[in-house]
């Protein structure tokens, strides 16, 4: 099961610590997004895991392998950029050729025409347009293997880029952003493409992205970092319903979990402004007590709120509304149908939500334990 | 790559190459320099000596003062390279602009005949120019040196093309507010070109500071004499063999525009960059 | 198209009565005059004058056809002096091509000292050429110079530099490597920093392990317009040489450094053979515009990849 090994892995730039101690292990055959939001250092722990970059502290392994003091060319990683780094005087074929022809040909067999005609420099060329010729076909290139990148279309090119990396069967994948230059549409069509490439490949699949719906959808496990740490890593079940850091859960998740201050009270009641919301602390202090917004719903008891607008967005519809003793800002998801029974702007209503799903988390922002008020209770 | 840091002793090799290759650009500055101040013997004793032995700077450079009018010549320099400036800055911007930013029948055919202008070099008129300037009696002039340059195919060419990128609304904009289309090219469009007209600025001052072919064609005698000029009549009719007070007047009449581009290096290097890669 | 439309829908209180039209034409008019008086006209003449016998003192002239073309055929001092300009510019284009090349790669290979090595190497681009001279002059000196002083403590010969027919061209070709070396570095070092560094991040993970191989992948294609665009402006401003031949050697000794431009000027100023002598330019003009239409016909088509 060796992939990608990620051990204590720490950089600075100057005066700023970017990776403050970064492990993550990503298995052969699995794919892991990592997620978070820009300058959280995901880039960089990329680019070291690539050789790329030099880590300050810590170690690499691939392959079983220890890399970490390997050049990048040696180390059997293939990498897709964020530009794609195509080269620009090459065509299509070419580009794909480069990493096979730079491993498996010596600088003299590389001459261009005289080289073609060195002792298994024959061969050698036979087999590489066989690879080159499958890596098209897998990425539906097949028609473009002539033209010069600057021919092609954003979608077409970042193919190359994907052909390029998947040409030499490498140990492990290594995603920068890879559809952030993409168009919308195009960009959820080549989320499953990746991935299909992922599994065919076997390899281990490291992907990092801005984007929550990109990790979520294409993942089997999720890595959020910030601050150059990580924060959680599980799969986008766990990380959408079960975040062990605030940070997580208010990354993930769109629009943004709804979070309240809390505190429990010296009878270990959890209350949101001296109102009971049927959750049990395990000691008193101030907390913070977060819902989704498909878990609020309007109801006749419960939390006063104010009603405030609508948005509109087909498959459901979100009301947002304010709680007056806080001062904080709530989003509701609620199903179109509801739009007939909702209060209108300004007027006030009550809230109530599944216990189960709530979540709490203590003043640094750790999750801390919740029991809930059993059976019928459960809604407030 | 180039963002990691390299310690020291790994970037030494690159320094030390580098360093050897800058001496040696440098020797004719350093050996120009070193025997400007070195007596007339010593220099002819040949030795690898840098520093003098008999400090001579005060006699060899007040030499050169004392001979020819060093004053007179940067003075020449000096108005002669404003002059064209001036001109060239003049007749390029309007017509910059108006290849740029204004339709008009007949566009095409004056951008053609810029094109056209650059792939003559200026030596080409010389001949025709001169015999114009000596039937007029303006041989020795300032305008002899001037008028030739006044005209920059290149400079309307740089222009147009950096007022092509501003933007179509700055102009209209301009238009509202109650601008002449004179007001607009130097109090709108210029102000917002510096970057090419100092690029430019800096590409032409040094070309025609440096120029020897037409001054040496339409001047002779000391009245209209440029730095080139200069330097060529103290070396072949006044120094001889006095390298001393030769190379003191070469240090001299090279110092303004070497002491300019120590000063704002920055700019010269981007300046002539750019107006290089555009021509 | 768009643009066209908006400047139709604003109102435009300032408009002037004349019209776009006048204006552009007003604004231009300095430009237009000075272009027919200072270079149209002056470049027809000189075309005019290369086939008459015109020479300046002369009463009249006459039109002679071809017949100054047919002169320099068997002028034996014209075809030295187009030898030369050739082996100039066939020693001058590479060496101060593949000089500033290695620099500019030196010098981008780092961090420390870029400004300071790019200021080093482009002072000759603004130091005063004549002044320059006589300084290459004095350090090229067969008996008193720096130079061969060298070379004595190095128990090598003193060659005579600028005074013997033999080496007087490969003197004059060295000046000329470092009077243009540092204009090219410069524009080499603007060609390499627009090169995006993701190219060599992706080539090293591709597994080009030496600098070598990342310049052969990278660095070389991706410098392609640049190294084209350095090669015909090094190749033109090689063929105009001329300041070092004046103050040197006078096209001396014996001819061997006459190069195009001054015979056209000795031709022109010094013997007042106008019709003569403007042949000539238009040789040094037929030469320039070929480099050009090489660049931009034959060249360009291969380092764009478009």
């Amino acid at each position: 099961m060796a992939g990608i090994r990620i051990q204590s892995v720490t950089k600075r730039f100057g005066s700023t610590q970017v990776l403050r101690g970064v492990s993550l292990d990503v298995a052969a055959g699995e794919f892991v997004a990592l997620v978070g939001p820009s300058g959280c250092g995901k880039t960089t722990l990329m680019r070291i895991v690539a050789g790329i970059e030099q880590a300050d502290g810590g170690a690499i392994d691939i392959g079983g392998r220890d890399v970490t003091r390997l050049r990048p060319g040696d180390r059997d990683v293939a990498m897709v950029f964020q530009s794609y780094a195509l080269y620009p005087h090459l065509t299509v074929a070419e580009n794909i050729r480069v990493p096979l022809a730079l491993r498996r040909l010596n600088a003299w067999q590389r001459l261009p025409a005289i080289g073609g005609l060195l002792p298994g420099a024959a061969d050698a060329n036979h087999l590489m347009e066989q690879d080159v010729r499958r890596a098209a076909e897998a990425l539906g290139l097949r028609a473009l293997l002539d033209r010069r990148p600057a021919q092609l279309s954003g979608g077409q090119r970042q193919r190359v880029a994907l052909a390029r990396a998947i040409v030499r069967r490498p140990k492990a994948f290594l995603m920068d952003e890879p559809l952030s230059n993409l168009d919308a549409s195009l960009r959820v069509q080549t989320r499953r493409e990746i991935v299909d490439i992922h599994r065919q490949s076997g390899a281990a699949t490291l992907y990092v992205t801005h984007d929550q719906s990109e990790a979520l959808t294409m993942a089997d496990r999720v890595a959020v970092m910030q601050g150059g740490e990580l924060l959680q890593v599980a799969t986008p079940e766990a990380i959408y319903a079960d975040p062990q850091d605030l940070r997580v859960a208010t990354f993930i998740g769109s629009p943004r979990i709804n979070t309240l201050p809390a505190e429990t009270g010296a009878d270990g009641m959890v209350r949101v402004a001296g109102h009971p919301v049927g959750l049990w602390g395990a000691r008193p202090g101030p907390l913070t007590l977060a819902i989704r917004p498909e878990d609020l719903v309007p109801a006749g008891t419960g939390l006063p709120a104010v009603a405030e607008a609508v948005e509109f967005l087909g498959e459901s519809l979100l009301l947002h509304a304010r709680h007056e003793a806080t001062r904080t800002k709530l989003v509701l998801r609620l199903p179109p149908e509801a739009r007939a029974e909702l209060p209108a702007p300004g007027a006030a209503f009550h809230l109530q939500f599944d216990t189960t799903r709530a979540l709490l988390f203590g003043p640094e922002g750790r999750r801390v334990g919740v029991s809930a008020l059993s059976g019928e209770a459960a809604f407030v | 790559m180039a963002e990691r840091a390299t310690p020291l002793y790994r970037d030494t090799p690159r320094l030390l190459l580098l360093a050897l290759a800058g001496l040696i650009m440098l020797m004719p500055y350093i050996w120009m320099v070193a025997a400007s101040m070195k007596p007339l013997d010593e220099i002819f004793r040949a030795s690898l000596t840098l520093l003098p032995e008999r400090f001579h700077a005060i006699e060899n450079y007040g030499k050169v003062f004392a001979r020819i009018p060093v004053g007179l010549y940067l003075w020449n320099g000096l108005v002669v390279c404003g002059g064209i400036l001036f001109f060239q800055l003049l007749f390029a911007v309007p017509a910059g602009y108006a290849l740029a930013k204004l339709r008009f029948p007949g566009k095409e055919f004056v951008f053609g005949a810029v094109m056209l202008g650059l792939l003559v070099p200026p030596h080409v008129q010389a001949l025709p120019l001169y015999v114009a300037f000596s039937q007029m009696g303006l041989l020795n002039s300032y305008t002899a040196l001037i008028a030739p340059f006044t005209i920059s195919v290149f400079a309307i060419f740089l222009f147009r093309q950096f007022f092509k990128s501003l933007p179509d609304d700055l102009i209209h904009a301009a238009r509202l507010d109650g601008f002449s289309e004179m007001a607009i090219v130097w109090r709108v469009v210029l102000p917002n070109a510096w970057p090419a007209a100092t690029a430019f600025s800096i590409f032409s001052v040094v070309a025609h500071w440096n120029d020897l072919f037409w001054p040496l064609i339409v001047v002779n005698g000391q009245d209209y004499a440029t730095p080139a000029l200069g330097v060529m009549y103290f070396r072949s009719a006044e120094a001889g063999d006095d390298f001393g007070a030769l190379m003191a007047a070469a240090v001299i009449m090279t110092a303004p525009l070497v002491i300019a581009f120590l000063l704002a290096q920055r700019r010269f290097v981007e300046g002539i960059a750019t107006t290089g890669l555009k021509g | 198209m768009s643009d066209a439309a908006l400047t139709q829908a604003l109102p435009r209180p300032a408009r002037l009565a004349l019209g776009e039209t006048a204006t552009a034409w007003l604004l231009s008019a300095p430009a237009i005059i000075a272009y027919l008086l200072m270079l149209l006209l002056p470049t027809l003449a000189t075309i005019a004058l290369a086939f008459t016998d015109f020479e300046l003192g002369a009463t009249g002239f006459a039109w002679i056809g071809l017949d100054n073309f047919a002169e320099m055929l068997s002028d034996r001092g014209f075809m030295t002096s187009l030898r030369n300009t050739i082996i100039y510019v066939g020693l001058v284009t590479p060496g101060s091509i593949a000089g500033a090349l290695a620099l500019a790669l030196l010098i981008e290979a780092g961090t420390r000292g870029r400004t300071f090595f790019r200021a080093v190497f482009f002072l000759p681009v603004v130091s005063l050429t004549v002044a320059m001279a006589a300084a290459w002059q004095y350090l090229l000196h067969p008996s008193i110079g720096p130079l061969n002083a060298m070379l004595r403590v190095a128990g090598l010969g003193a060659p005579e530099w600028l005074s013997s027919s033999s080496t007087v061209l490969l003197s004059l070709a060295a000046i000329g490597i470092w009077e243009n070396l540092g204009f090219n570095l410069v524009l080499f070092l603007a060609g390499l920093t627009a090169i995006p560094r993701e190219l060599y991040a992706a080539a090293e993970v591709d597994g080009a392990r030496h600098a070598w191989q990342r310049f052969r992948l990278v660095t070389w294609p991706m410098l392609g317009p640049t190294t084209l665009f350095v090669l015909t402006i090094t190749m033109i401003r090689a063929v105009r040489v001329f300041d070092t031949v004046a103050v040197l050697t006078q096209g001396g000794p014996n001819k061997a450094s006459q190069v195009l431009l001054y015979t056209m000027y000795e031709e022109g100023f010094t013997y007042f053979r106008l019709g003569y002598s403007a042949a000539i330019t238009l040789v040094f003009l037929a030469i320039v515009l070929a480099m050009m239409w090489l660049q931009t016909k034959v060249l360009d088509k291969r380092v764009h990849y478009g």
